[in-house]
């Protein structure tokens, strides 16, 4: 089982990406048969089934494009220190609290990338942006609604919901840790000719700004949360992970080990 | 356990086997109302009732509609509805449609008008 990041900043970001997807998939669709009611259930289950779907598509490319093993092996063969998802991801679920507040931190942030990916030159990658951002679009919405209604429910509703925040919070800024190549990733003409890849300080600093407004229009005390002096947890997007993700490659990876070149 | 009513949460609170003072209280929040929703497939088709969804609210109706309703096959647009929002009429009064149905030069298939098509449609082709 070895493994080497791509050294070019595109097909690594874009790494980064799938890995996202891929282990927030598979947290997600912990919730199957668990969720709070049937119409949820089978909502939660859908989407955590798009991401790893989205995940697969960016596998293709890397594999296709840019030279990496195909997509079961790059998921599902790869040494834990070869994983490039953040620490938001490979959490355990939690909570529903946790899960829907980690759900709305994260899709906001995919669809900011999906959002500037729409612009890059590379007309597949562009056409593949394009389509994913309908199905995330789908997930911000899902995600909105509950922490609306939840943030304005009951007290009890209200307060689980504040904590969930703090405690996602600094593992939701830890999405944008810089990584190498970034700076490089960031000259990239994209279709408009200027540049389609803002680097993550500014996707951070447009998440929050976004974040911020939604939650303080439901009411949120966003100073008296102290959600802006937190420290981003780091490491994921250099391969250094807490101790949650190895058990889940354990589990995700289980039925791929007993024979790795297996034809599915 | 006998079958309360046909929402499992409902069955779940197991209520007939609590003294009275100290069943469970239903609020709002706890017994969520139900919702039409309506479908349509592509842009100026109608929308068509496909069933219900159970949902706090609105907003999260749709939400739930979504993947209930439109997770295969095409979709364009969805509609919800409150249930308690239609006005429904009385079973009691179904017996205002009862003459309906022998009520046949109502029906399009009684018109005259075809013969007088094919007529004109023969005439056309004769002249031709």
């Amino acid at each position: 089982m070895t493994f080497s990041i791509p050294s070019n900043p595109l097909p690594r970001y874009l790494l980064q990406i799938a890995d996202d997807q891929l282990v927030m998939g598979h947290r997600n669709s912990e919730w199957t048969g668990l969720g709070p009611i049937l119409e949820e259930d089978i909502a939660f289950s859908s989407i955590a089934q798009d991401q790893v779907g989205h995940s697969l598509a960016f596998y293709e490319i890397l594999h296709q494009t840019y030279g990496l093993d195909n997509p079961d092996q790059t998921a599902f063969n790869r040494p834990e220190n070869g994983m490039l998802s953040s620490w938001l991801v490979e959490q355990t679920i939690g909570d529903y609290a946790f899960s829907l507040v980690r759900h709305w931190c994260y899709d906001q942030a995919v669809a900011l990338r999906y959002e500037s990916l729409a612009q890059i030159q590379d007309s597949n990658l562009q056409a593949l942006a394009i389509k994913l951002r309908g199905e995330v679009k789908y997930h911000t919405f899902h995600a909105q609604t509950w922490m609306k209604s939840l943030l304005q429910g009951s007290e009890e509703s209200r307060l689980r919901m504040l904590s969930a925040l703090k405690e996602v919070w600094p593992l939701a800024l830890g999405m944008f840790e810089a990584w190498p190549g970034e700076t490089d990733l960031m000259r990239e003409p994209g279709s408009q000719g200027h540049p389609w890849y803002p680097g993550e300080k500014n996707l951070q600093d447009l998440w929050q700004t976004r974040a911020l407004e939604s939650l303080a229009s439901w009411g949120v005390e966003v100073e008296a949360l102290g959600l802006q002096r937190m420290e981003p947890v780091l490491g994921g997007r250099q391969g250094y992970h807490s101790e949650h993700l190895a058990p889940l490659l354990e589990e995700m990876t289980a039925v791929f080990r007993l024979d790795p070149q297996a034809e599915w | 356990m006998p079958i309360l009513s046909l929402d499992p949460r409902v069955n779940r609170l197991q209520a007939e086997e609590v003294p009275a003072d100290q069943a469970p209280v239903l609020v709002p929040g706890d017994h969520w109302p139900s919702y039409q929703v309506f479908h349509q497939r592509r842009r100026g088709e109608k929308h068509s009732s496909v069933g219900i969804v159970h949902a706090p609210s609105l907003e999260i109706a749709m939400a739930m509609a979504k993947e209930q309703f439109a997770r295969r096959g095409e979709t364009s647009n969805l509609w919800v509805v409150c249930t308690a929002d239609v006005l429904e009429m009385d079973y009691a009064d179904e017996d205002v449609f009862r003459t309906t149905p022998a009520k046949s030069y109502r029906d399009p298939a009684g018109y005259k008008v075809n013969d007088k098509i094919e007529a004109y449609k023969a005439q056309q082709t004769t002249l031709r």
